[in-house]
């Protein structure tokens, strides 16, 4: 009697315990392949969890029209976004100043890291100079701007040198200028640094080469430097995409939420849309802005494949 | 002139341009760093715009008047809460760095072996996610905190921060960079996926790993957004959202602020440059 009690209470592990086994020797014998599984279920978990689910379910605030007990409303808040004209202005200023400034500051870059390059002392030191702006906080770097495009700015007062009469430039319609040369102040160290790597890995000996058939610096520039320098380019233009949208930090820390017309961006439209709690509106913003973003990565995707199918490097 | 010597002066002439552009990056740093040993009268007198008349302007002045160390005094000594947050600060960056590194470096090489069907897709999506807007991904990110109950918590910001998809973006580059054929021969050689990582893969990948966390460090050591949104006691701020406050206020303790909260960063950078330009290799951004 005292067996059965005992064998029946036992039964349950002796199952375990071999289901464990198996699992165990199941486990064991396809462990390298199932390592890197384990390694990306660690990240995707993370992502899906704080990324990608809760991206989704915004979607669910995105046509319904009122957050708590909302009733399905299709399209209406998409359609009342295009009629808001504080999501079109900051829209407008988006775009144009992300036309402006991530060209410009790609080509500045560029022109920084050349030089640099070729420089035969502190070419460190330089380099460090250019990206000490990434290591100042950025309530700092705003206090200074602030100071420099103020009505009282140091701007105005050297422009009261040559006696013309300063205005505060962050309120003008100059403003969006203000915000490129803040833009790029701060990252052209950042895209330097990437140019930099990439020059660094061009073969000496092409320039060599070309020296010795008596090739000019622009032949140079456009058929080595160039060529070599593409993949490069699109990690640049990725990474000052990222960046761009960082500006607001800045932006934010100097006007607060309501700045002047030129300054508005889409994400002061974000942040007080979250802070009013207006989650409808605020996902649909989201909505509109990513699937922008995703045809831009789409086109810029395709546009890579193709180049790099025809040169071959 | 002969030509050697015109050659001579066109060089001095770049090297001019080149150090007085230097010169005006570096002003906002070299400003706050003097201006750090003004007392909190003079900077109020110097950059306080309120009271201004029209025509008066402020002054950006190199030499302080008088130099005292009574603004890191009051900053340092005088009231634990400045450097209590600094302390919030390293306790919100640190995690994040070390957790994002860990789970990119491994999610990396996941993407680097694994083959499956969607993987160029998944990898997309952690290009596009990475591409958004912080307050894009701060409304997801509240609903999250909010479901697991760790709003107003550090938790909140280390955990979205750890599993942002930036560095597996940039280890994964990186990794392509590498020849396949150290993986080809190890694998002949009959190594696992668990040694491949740790003793080919791993040592290789140094620099990209220095330059991401030098990066994340970076980025998440001025955070601001997040903490407004997501700490509500005061108290527990970090002190990059307390600097970002500071500007409407007290602007007398700002330089010193700063200087104090930039030292760190400026040593990462000073230290960590070389790794910063080996580590970012660049071969393309296909899929």
């Amino acid at each position: 009697m005292k067996g059965i009690v005992l064998w029946h209470r036992k039964l349950p592990f002796i199952i375990l315990n071999k289901w464990e086994a198996t699992l165990k020797i199941i486990i064991r014998r396809n462990w390298n392949q199932i390592l890197p599984w384990l390694m990306l279920i660690v990240s995707l978990t993370g992502f899906c969890l704080f990324y990608l689910a809760p991206f989704i379910v915004s979607f669910f605030y995105s046509v319904v029209d009122n957050p708590i007990h909302g009733a399905f409303c299709g399209l209406q808040n998409y359609k009342e976004l295009f009629r808001n004209q504080y999501f079109l202005k900051g829209l407008k200023n988006t775009v144009v100043f992300m036309a402006i400034s991530i060209p410009l500051n790609m080509v500045l870059s560029l022109g920084v890291a050349l030089v640099i390059h070729k420089m035969k002392r502190y070419p460190k030191f330089f380099s460090l100079i250019f990206l000490i702006p990434l290591a100042i906080p950025s309530a700092t770097s705003a206090f200074f701007w602030e100071s420099f495009w103020g009505v009282h700015g140091t701007f105005n007062k050297f422009l009261s040198v040559f006696g013309i009469r300063g205005i505060d430039w962050l309120d003008s319609k100059y403003s969006m200028m203000a915000m490129v040369v803040i833009f790029i102040w701060k990252n052209i160290g950042y895209n330097m640094a990437l140019y930099l790597s990439g020059l660094s890995s061009i073969p000496e000996q092409y320039y060599e080469y070309a020296d010795v058939e008596g090739a000019g610096f622009v032949w140079k520039f456009k058929h080595i430097t160039w060529v070599y320098l593409i993949p490069t380019s699109f990690l640049v233009l990725i990474m000052t995409f990222v960046n761009s949208f960082k500006v607001f930090k800045e932006i934010y820390i100097i006007t607060g939420e309501y700045p002047p017309d030129g300054l508005y961006v889409l994400q002061h439209y974000m942040n007080n849309m979250f802070l009013s709690l207006n989650y409808s509106k605020l996902a649909s913003a989201i909505y509109i802005l990513t699937i922008v973003i995703v045809l831009f990565v789409a086109c810029l995707f395709r546009t890579e494949r193709k180049l790099s199918k025809d040169l071959h490097y | 002139m002969s030509k050697q010597r015109v050659q001579r002066w066109k060089s001095r002439f770049w090297w001019l341009l080149f150090l007085a552009i230097t010169v005006i990056y570096m002003a906002p740093l070299i400003i706050t760093f003097t201006n750090s040993f003004m007392s909190s009268t003079e900077v109020e007198r110097n950059y306080n715009v309120s009271g201004m008349e029209e025509g008066s302007y402020v002054d950006m002045n190199l030499i302080p008047e008088k130099v005292t160390l009574s603004q890191y005094a009051e900053l340092l000594f005088d009231s634990p809460v400045y450097l209590n947050m600094f302390w919030n600060s390293v306790k919100i960056t640190v995690p994040i760095v070390v957790g994002q590194i860990i789970v990119s470096t491994l999610a990396a090489y996941a993407f680097t072996v694994l083959k499956f069907k969607g993987k160029e897709l998944l990898f997309f999506l952690y290009i596009i996610v990475m591409l958004l807007p912080l307050q894009v991904t701060l409304m997801p990110n509240y609903i999250v905190a909010d479901w697991l109950g760790i709003t107003d918590s550090y938790l909140a910001i280390i955990l979205s921060g750890i599993f942002n998809p930036f560095g597996v973006f940039l280890l994964r580059q990186f990794m392509k960079s590498l020849p396949d054929a150290y993986l080809e021969a190890a694998k002949i050689d009959g190594a696992g996926n668990g040694k491949i990582f740790i003793s080919i893969i791993l040592p290789m990948i140094k620099p990209g790993i220095a330059a991401t966390a030098m990066l994340t460090l970076l980025d998440y050591w001025n955070l601001v957004d997040q903490a407004i949104i997501f700490i509500q006691d005061s108290e527990k701020q970090p002190l990059s959202t307390f600097l970002a406050q500071i500007n409407n206020g007290d602007i007398g303790l700002a330089f010193a602020g700063s200087c104090f909260y930039a030292v760190p960063m400026l040593l990462v950078l000073l230290y960590g440059q070389e790794h910063l330009k080996q580590g970012i290799a660049i071969t393309g951004i296909k899929g």
